[in-house]
């Protein structure tokens, strides 16, 4: 039942959507990418920083720091907003089977 | 021991939580029942998702259970421990919009509704429940275990007495109170963790002289506490699967992707999440971590050195504010995987095999006896506690991702993803985890995540190829 003027082109969006989720993962990635090379890479260093191991503080202290950051370039940047009251259907009865 | 003392803002706190139960079942809101008691009217704003995505995901074991292993084990725990930090924005980020879109074409409210849709098939829809349902169980069990031996250390009441007490309250206001309760208790947990937090990491510091003399003492007592590699790369490598992309499997927490009212909610709720769950889970295993030079007795098991700890550092009326924290944790994260067994049970099994619409009463009646009882079994299991917590934890976590993981993102994005492939690949999966785990078998130190990931996936792509496609309405409302 159609009570929409015009139907949401549902394959342009699913094109933002794919590339918002690429997105998502190439920023998990670097997250990755950050919490390996810091941990392991300076895992021998008998440096400390702020009285924590250099290794721990890079890779976790920072590292969640950095990605809070790259969370918040991520969405602010590269998601697009979303009209989701187009989706919606009517709530007629209680829903019993699709 | 001034249990008085220390009893009081824990009453004053469960007293709080049954109270907002209350409250909720006053207010009409629009909408249907089961929509509004299972998914709040998909009307979560974006500081309550992030909250309650937060207070769903951290549970006895971020609080409690792995902050204890770090105590022992040292810092390569901690630096496994932030593998979930990305958790938040992930899950959101690749599930979020389209659950949010899916969601709404197809009026579903979990996500057994969601596969139904998706792969029209009764066998999944089966499976689907059952796991649920019996996952989950397990999950509530490792949580009312994990609480009621906090309460116990804690206050030096019997296990039982902390057993009944909180784990009342918790059923009490999720049957009563339903999805919004969970979520606007789970917000004010998610606030107290992030206070109890901070009391205790400040607390300990301080009782240990400073960071750096802390990390003086404990590297003098055994270097392998601040060694990068104590935990073996296999294990922790593989741990990337198990707690952090696997996640995308779980059903408690992409249903949430499904309840939130516009794209600005999920949006911030990304950023807020990937904040907050880092600073808890950092500064409770940091605290574990901590403890190791501030201790001074013995801690009988891993999940009593975070009671200990309390106990000595911090005075009675505080370790009270304190033990709100984990049981937080516990009670929003159990609240959420009852709501969702209850759902599995009501909305997936009962609507879904009855062939006409049900009176709201009777809704109603089944939705509260549901969830009573499923908490009721969790409840009995718990009063004859096993072991570790973190590990039923981890098991029936890795259980619901070898179900859910493939069917769930494969059905998103990938057109040919049929019911036949959804089909084996759950049952392949769940038996490959549950299999190597019960016979024991480890390869290569590797988590059996990995293997029941790795061979859920290869058989639904089989499945996928042997069996019939969709039909043409379906992939036309999933892809357009």
């Amino acid at each position: 039942m159609e009570n929409k003027p015009s139907k949401p082109d549902i394959k342009e969006l699913n094109r933002q959507l794919n590339k918002e989720a690429l997105l998502t993962l190439g920023l998990y990635a670097l997250f990755f990418l950050w919490w390996f090379g810091m941990a392991y890479g300076l895992a021998d260093s008998p440096a400390r920083i702020l009285g924590l191991p250099a290794w721990f503080f890079m890779s976790c202290i920072v590292g969640w720091l950095l990605c809070c950051a790259g969370v918040t370039v991520l969405v602010k940047k590269f998601f697009r907003p979303l009209d989701l009251t187009q989706f919606e259907q009517p709530d007629e009865r209680e829903d019993g089977d699709e | 021991m001034n249990n008085l003392a220390l009893l009081l803002p824990l009453a004053a706190y469960l007293a709080l939580m049954l109270l907002i139960a209350a409250l909720v079942t006053r207010k009409k809101h629009a909408g249907g029942f089961v929509e509004e008691y299972f998914i709040g009217g998909r009307s979560l704003g974006g500081f309550v998702l992030a909250m309650t995505l937060i207070a769903t995901f951290v549970s006895a074991s971020s609080f409690i259970g792995g902050p204890g292993v770090a105590y022992s084990t040292g810092l390569s725990w901690v630096l496994l421990a932030m593998i979930q930090v990305p958790t938040a924005f992930f899950t959101l980020g690749v599930l979020g919009k389209k659950f949010a879109v899916i969601g709404r074409r197809i009026k579903a409210v979990t996500v057994t509704g969601y596969l139904s849709a998706r792969y029209k098939s009764e066998a999944v829809v089966l499976i689907a429940s059952i796991s649920i349902i019996a996952f989950f169980i397990a999950m509530m069990v490792a949580q009312f275990i994990g609480g009621a031996v906090l309460f116990q250390n804690i206050t030096g009441y019997s296990y039982l007495t902390g057993l009944i007490l909180f784990g009342l309250v918790v059923i009490i206001y999720t049957t009563i109170g339903g999805f919004r309760a969970v979520v606007l208790t789970d917000a004010i947990q998610a606030v107290v963790m992030v206070v109890a937090t901070i009391t205790i990491l400040g607390a300990v510091i301080s009782a240990g002289g400073g960071v750096e003399a802390l990390v003086d003492k404990i590297a003098l007592q055994d270097p392998a506490l601040v060694d990068a590699n104590t935990v073996p790369k296999p294990q922790i490598l593989s741990f990337w699967i198990l707690v952090g992309i696997g996640l995308l499997g779980l059903p408690q927490t992409t249903v949430r992707a499904m309840s939130f009212k516009d794209v600005n909610a999920l949006h911030n709720s990304m950023i807020i999440g990937t904040v907050v769950v880092g600073f808890l889970l950092l500064g409770m295993h940091v605290t574990g971590f901590f403890a190791s030079g501030v201790l001074t007795g013995t801690p009988e098991t891993s999940d009593s050195v975070i009671p200990m700890i309390v106990m000595q550092v911090l005075p009675p009326f505080w370790a009270g504010v304190f033990l709100a924290g984990p049981l937080a944790a516990i009670m929003s994260t159990v609240s959420s995987l009852l709501l969702l067994a209850s759902a599995a049970v009501v909305k997936d099994i009962l609507l879904h095999y009855s062939h006409k619409p049900r009176p709201e009463r009777q809704l109603k009646t089944a939705a509260w006896f549901c969830t009573a009882v499923v908490g009721g079994l969790a409840f009995v299991f718990a009063i004859q506690p096993p072991d570790l917590i973190v590990w039923i934890n981890l098991f029936a976590m890795g259980g619901l991702e070898a179900a859910f993981f493939w069917p769930t993102v494969l059905g998103l994005y990938w057109r040919r993803a049929n019911a036949t492939g959804a089909i084996i690949s759950m049952l392949g999966g769940v038996a490959i985890f549950l299999g190597m785990g019960i016979a024991g078998v480890s390869v290569l130190g590797i988590n059996n995540i990995v293997f029941a990931l790795s061979g859920g996936l290869l058989l639904f792509i089989i499945g996928s190829y042997l069996g019939k496609k969709s039909d043409e309405q379906t992939l036309e409302l999933f892809f357009g």
